[in-house]
Order: structure tokens, then sequence, then C-alpha cells
């Protein structure tokens, strides 16, 4: 016997649709759809694989931050043996030169907000 | 046993609805502090710690003085304590989330703030600052709630809370002197770096704490069914008397290092703050006010009769808290920082938001302190004030 | 009934302690210490052929050679340029990582009354003297600031600091500031080293010996900027270093030495 059964019953029910509301509530509307990224003009190939990175940069540049703050090691070996300075703002906005075409799409779509460009630099190449 | 919170007087209404106003107006201030930074304080690139800093020191040792209650009376059987151990314990659970609380409004990135335990340091005394204090307030919390609800049943409370009673002892100890050790090992700051700080820090917080105390038992007797007990606040008032003549002997003993020995460094801040130098002397009416209020406090409380008038003790205990908080929570913490490091005299005073926050703070305090004391007592009107026998 | 709920909820509360640790564990994220994480990865970081290396980096300043008024004026220009130090305009809330002051406030151990008139009116440049024993480091609670074992440069991790100000607190030369508001709205955005980031309100900064400029093979731009050698820097424990060479010649003293912190930073009177 559950005592004020009914209120309890209402309320989970409530909950539950209230939780389930991304499901339903996205019925019918199309797939996700991965946003067009404007591809870097200079180089073919990233530091590392695009699948690679896609999956991996944030753990990428985190082992670049503590390497360049805390160690005294700049460069990174990349898997294929190529060399790269560890810096966000110099290497990687280097080629990828708009983040707004870039960075924030995918950012922007996954609801995302790195703060890293609180500090760093987001146009590197000075104002276009 | 929180339901008793729940119900309640319209007075008790009143003020609870009063707190959360002043919670509401001080966390919109917060948030706009959030947004702009630290730089809407007073705070400078001098004088780096001042008023929220200031008050996490003195409300440790708030914290700690609920260990004037409990050592008497797990050690020594000081049966007139047994009443109300709960509202030390009580005491310093609010006492300790303040605590936390000045801490989070004064950091510079508060989201960061996990990193002191993600990246632990043991060789930073605020690591250990942290730790102890998480340690402090949990075990109060354990340790009052377990044995309220015995008592509201009517048995002994069970065997295995009096190991964490027993090391609530050392441990309140602990915060303080951890506390004081965060100003003591500064190579730089010579007002700061006296091996008394800790003791300092100790004798005052139990001449505050217990203070507050006694004001707080009269107005429960006052405006509820529960009488702490006049022995009770008898005693505390003893100990505040011994706690505040030894903190007034422990500064004597600042001045006579700083002024017998006329090395100029251990002068500087400390006349600073009494003398005012080269023109600057904001805080010297606070100081000589703090030290006009506890000596003539202590007076007043030498004499026996005056302690058992408890009209007279009410007033004089709060003259007493507001002396020590000037003491700690103002001139200790600005004074260290001036002069500054060059020898340069900047001086320091709180915003009006600064003030704010900090209002809002200890009305989160009282808050949590009037709801906590409202299940104490409810449970000690509902056993009409007696413990099992134990 | 009251007993039955009580233990639900006492079991209920422990299971969510016990997910939300279990997922911590997994995930590694306790990242102490920090790199390389996995044995492989050591490979993958090494320090550009070009880098500046050292036991332990160490300046001299010669204020004998500057004994005008802005006589440093070049110097903290060059410093203030390249790391995009904000200047904020009041003596409240400025950033400052080298600057200048009277022989009182930067050497107060040593004022006396009858100081030679050169020295008595001559500007001392005051900077983070990365000491060997500093207490900065031993005070932040998440290691943000620490000294690279590499060379013995107390350095900042910006991503880490919580911004307690400890550390300020603690540094008895004062040579510390604390980003009080957005530093960006003290800065030209215009015309910033587009190399070095800025740093974000809340975080405390100060000279870095550049380090950054050391891993390139650069002497640091206060160093570069003088170009008659008023600053001398190099490794304290090569004895043929610059540094050493002159503490063998000329008598220097150092801020507050008898604190034990060992300051890296020698003073030519």
């Amino acid at each position: 016997m559950l005592y004020d059964g009914g209120k309890i019953i209402t309320g989970v029910v409530i909950f539950l649709i209230l939780i389930t509301f991304p499901f339903w509530a996205n019925l019918g509307k199309a797939a996700y759809k991965y946003p067009e990224l404007e591809k870097a003009a200079q180089a073919k190939e990233c530091v590392e694989a695009t699948e690679w990175m896609r999956g991996n940069h944030m753990q990428l540049l985190d082992q670049w931050r503590d390497n360049v703050v805390r160690g005294a090691t700049r460069v990174y070996v990349s898997q294929s043996g190529r060399q790269f300075d560890m810096s966000l703002s110099n290497t990687c906005l280097d080629c990828h030169a708009s983040k707004a075409n870039f960075c924030d799409r995918c950012h922007n779509s996954a609801a995302v907000a790195p703060y890293c460009w609180d500090c760093h630099i987001t146009e590197p190449k000075g104002k276009s | 046993m929180l339901e008793k919170a729940l119900s309640g007087s319209k007075s008790y209404w009143s003020w609870v609805f009063f707190l959360l106003a002043v919670v509401g107006v001080g966390f919109v201030c917060y948030l706009i502090q959030y947004r702009e930074g630290l730089r809407l304080t007073g705070l400078s690139r001098d004088v780096s710690w001042g008023l929220y800093i200031a008050q996490l020191t003195f409300l440790v040792g708030v914290a700690a003085s609920a260990v004037m209650l409990v050592l008497p009376y797990y050690l020594h059987d000081t049966k007139e304590f047994g009443r109300i151990t709960i509202l030390g314990e009580f005491l310093a659970v609010p006492a300790m989330i303040m605590c936390g609380l000045f801490v989070v409004v004064d950091l510079g990135k508060p989201m960061r703030m996990l990193n002191i335990a993600l990246y632990p340091t043991p060789n930073a005394i605020l690591f250990w600052d942290f730790v102890v204090l998480q340690c402090y307030m949990g075990l109060n919390i354990l340790i009052g709630f377990t044995v309220l609800s015995a008592e509201r049943k009517w048995i002994k409370p069970p065997a295995w809370i009096m190991p964490f009673i027993y090391i609530s002892i050392p441990f309140a100890v602990s915060i303080h002197t951890v506390t004081a050790f965060l100003y003591a090992g500064m190579p730089g700051r010579h007002l700061w770096l006296t091996a008394i700080m800790a003791a300092r820090f100790l004798s005052s917080a139990f001449a505050a704490g217990p203070a507050l105390l006694i004001i707080l038992a009269l107005i429960i007797r006052k405006a509820t069914r529960f009488d702490p007990g006049r022995e009770a606040i008898q005693k505390l008032s003893l100990i505040v008397t011994y706690a505040l003549i030894i903190n007034m002997f422990f500064l004597s003993l600042e001045f006579y290092t700083a002024y017998y020995s006329g090395i100029p460094g251990h002068q500087h801040s400390l006349g600073y703050l009494f003398f005012g130098q080269h023109g600057y002397n904001a805080l010297v009416p606070w100081m000589w006010a703090s030290v006009i209020m506890a000596i003539g406090s202590i007076l007043v409380m030498l004499f026996p009769r005056n302690r058992k008038n408890e009209s007279v003790l009410a007033v004089t205990c709060a003259v007493i808290f507001i002396a020590l908080w000037i003491d700690k929570g103002l001139g200790l913490i600005v004074g260290g920082f001036i002069p500054n490091p060059l020898e340069q005299y900047r001086e320091y005073s709180p915003t009006g938001l600064e003030i704010m926050i900090t209002l809002a703070i200890w009305a989160v305090g009282a808050l949590i302190l009037t709801v906590l004391y409202k299940i104490a007592v409810g449970v000690k009107e509902e056993t009409g004030g007696e413990l099992a026998p134990h | 009934m009251g007993a039955d709920r009580r233990k639900f909820l006492k079991l209920a509360g422990l299971g969510v302690l016990g997910l939300g640790a279990a997922r911590p564990a997994q995930a590694g994220i306790f990242p102490y210490p920090n790199f390389p994480k996995f044995p492989w990865e050591r490979e993958r970081a090494k320090t550009n052929d070009s880098a500046l290396t050292a036991k332990r980096w160490a300046m001299v300043v010669d204020t004998t050679k500057r004994p005008g008024r802005d006589a440093w004026a070049e110097a903290i220009a060059a410093c203030n340029k390249i790391h995009n130090v904000p200047q904020v305009g009041n003596v409240k809330e400025e950033v400052k990582w080298i600057w200048t002051e009277p022989f009182a406030n930067a050497l107060p151990d040593h004022e006396q009354a009858y100081l030679p008139e050169g020295v008595e009116s001559r500007e001392f440049p005051v900077l983070c003297n990365h000491c060997d024993n500093p207490p900065c480091v031993r005070v932040c609670p998440t290691k943000a600031t620490f000294k690279r074992a590499s060379d013995g440069i107390v350095l900042m991790d910006f991503h880490r600091c919580i911004g307690c100000r400890f550390c300020m607190a603690a540094c008895p030369y004062g040579s510390r500031s604390f980003n009080w508001g957005d530093p960006r709205r003290y800065l030209d955005m215009d015309h910033i080293n587009r190399e070095y980031p800025t740093r974000a309100k809340g975080v405390v900064e100060k000279c870095n010996f550049c380090a950054e400029r050391l891993a390139r093979g650069q002497l640091p731009a206060c160093v570069e900027a003088c170009q008659d050698g008023a600053l001398i820097f190099g490794d304290l424990e090569d004895p043929s270093s610059e540094v050493r060479k002159i503490l063998k010649t000329r008598y220097t003293i150092r801020r507050k030495p008898s604190l034990g912190t060992g300051p890296g930073v020698y003073y030519i009177i």
C-alpha cells in the first residue's frame, strides 16, 4: 500500500515525461548532421589524422598545455614523425585561420564553450 | 527531525524571511562580482586579502569553540554542558559553511576550486586547511545529528559515535592551528611571523565562540521552552573570561617583542594598526576601540556578581564578540599587508558590494544556525531537555 | 516504516557516492603527474634544438650602468610588449612584471642614512627573483606556481591557478600581480604580441624569465633590450657562464637574503 500513492504516481509520470523530453520532442526531425567545416588552406594533413583529431584534439591540447607550461618541451613529434611547435594559436590556428568557420562550427552545434580563447589569441595573424 | 524547522511562530518565519532577503540581495551582488571580477572590491595588489579572508579567519575560531563544550563534558564529565553540547556542534556547522563560502567569493577562479582536491599538494598549508575544515564540518554534522536523534529516542548515543566525538577535540584545535599556520609561515609578513600566532588565534576563538554561545543560549531560553541551564551559562562565562585575559596578554607580548627589540620591521605593521605611520591611520580608531572594549569587558567579567547578572553578561558578551571580530576579522589580516614588502603604505577599505556580500554570507550562516537550533530545541522541548542516563 | 525509509536513503546516498567515485577513477581524471601519462608518449615531446638550457637561471643587474631617470624604460617596455602585460593605470589594480623602485624600497635591508648620492637617486629594477627556495611555490595549494626542475625558473600555470592569492601573500618581494578584472580591457587588442597569449580575469601573474624565449634560443626580452649589457643572464651553476664571471669580480647584493629564499637576481650597486 503506497501512502499518497495517487500523488506519487502522478509525480513520477510527470518526471518521466520531462526527462524523456529530448527524445519525444525531436521525433520525426532529421538526424544530426556534422557541421560543414572550412578546410585549412595550406596543409593537406593536420598534426594527426583527421578522425583521430576529431576524437582526441582535446586530450592532445591538454598534453601540449602541460608539456609547454609545466615542462620545457615545446616540440611535438606526431605519429607520422613530423614536428610541430606545441601552440594552439601559432600552430593550429596557423592553418585553421578562421576560428569562427572551423572551431566554433562544431563547438556551437555540440553546445561546448571552451574558454581557451579568454587568453589564447584567436587571430594570430592579425585582423583580416 | 528536519521537519522541526518547517513549523514555527510568526517571529521565527519573519526572521527566516529577513535572512533570505539579505541572502538574495547579496547573491545578486556576488553575481555582479563574478562577472566583473574582484576589482569591484577594495582589494588591491598590495592588500590582496581583506574582508572575505578575515571573516574566514574569525569564523574558523568560532567553529573551533564547540570544543569548549565538548571537552569538559566528554572528558571531564562536566554535567552542566550535557544539555548544550549540541548547541556548540550546531554552531560549528554554519561557521564552517560560512568559511567555505567566504573562500569561494574570494577566489579569482571559483569554478576551479576543486583543483585543490585534484592536485593535492602536501607542502601547501592551504591544502591542509581545506582537508581539516572539511573533516571538522563533517564530524560536527555527524556527531550533532547522531547525538540529537539518540536524545530524541531517549537512548544513549550509539557507542560508535564516541571515537568521532573524542577525535573532534584535537580536530577543533587543529583547524584553528592550521588556519594560524596560513599566516605564521609567511616570511615577508612581519606582523604574522610570530610563533604565538596559533596561540593567539586559539585564545581569541575560545573567548569569541563561547561568548556567542552564551548570547544564543540566553536567546533560546527567552524564545523557547528549552532552558540551556544557568550553571552551563555561568561555566561558559568563566571560560570566556579566562580566554579573553589570555588573549589580551598575548597581544601585549606582541607589543613587547616589537618595541623592546627595537627592530623596525617588527614594529611597522603594529605601529600602523595602533598608532598610524606616515599619516596612514585608517585602522587606528578601530584597533583602540577593540582593545578598550576587551579590557573593559575583562574588568566587568572579573566580578562574579556581574557574570551572574544575565543582562550584564549578555551585553558584555556582545561587546567581547565585536572586539575580537575587529581584532581578527579586520585588524590582523589587513594589517599584515601594510606596509607592503617594499615598505610602502597602501591602505584598504572594503567597497559596498564587498560588505553586502559579506553580510549575505553571515545571513546564510545565521539561517543555517536558526534551522539547526530550531531542530535541536524542538527535540529538547519534546524530551523535556532531559538526557537519557549515561 | 521509518527505519526502512532511512536505510533506503542511506544506501541510495552511498550508491551515488560510489558511482560518483567510479567514473573519475575510470576516466583517469586525477592527472597527477600530468605528463606524459604513458611511456610511449615520452618520445612525442622534445625541446627545440636551439633552446637555451641551464641548471639554474639567474640574473645580474648592473645598476651602475644606468644612473639616470627612466633608465630602465626600454627593458620594462620590452617585457610589457611581448607578454601583453595589461596597463591598468592605477596603483590599486596594476599588473607589473618588472618595474623600478628607489633604493629604500627595493633593498630596505641595506637602507642607511649615508648612501652615495648616485645610489640615492638611482632607480632599481625589481622583478620576480626566481628564488631557489620560493615561499610562493611552497604555499600554492594546486602547484599552479612551481619551480621547474630542469632549470629552476619559477613559473605560473595559468590554467590551474584558482586565484586564491596565497602566493601574493607569501612573496616577500611583492613580485606578483593579480588580474582583478579582465586584462583585455587594458590592452590594445589590435597591437598585442600575437605570439603570446594574454591572461584572463582571476589569475596571478609575474615575470617568467621569458621561458618561452629561452625555449627558442633567445635571451629574456629585458636582457636583450639592454644593449649595453646592464642585465646579465646566465646559468648560476655553470662556472663559465657570464653570470658567474661577473659574480666573481663584482660584489653583489640580493633583496632580503636573510629570509632564506635564495633569490636569483643579484644587484651591482
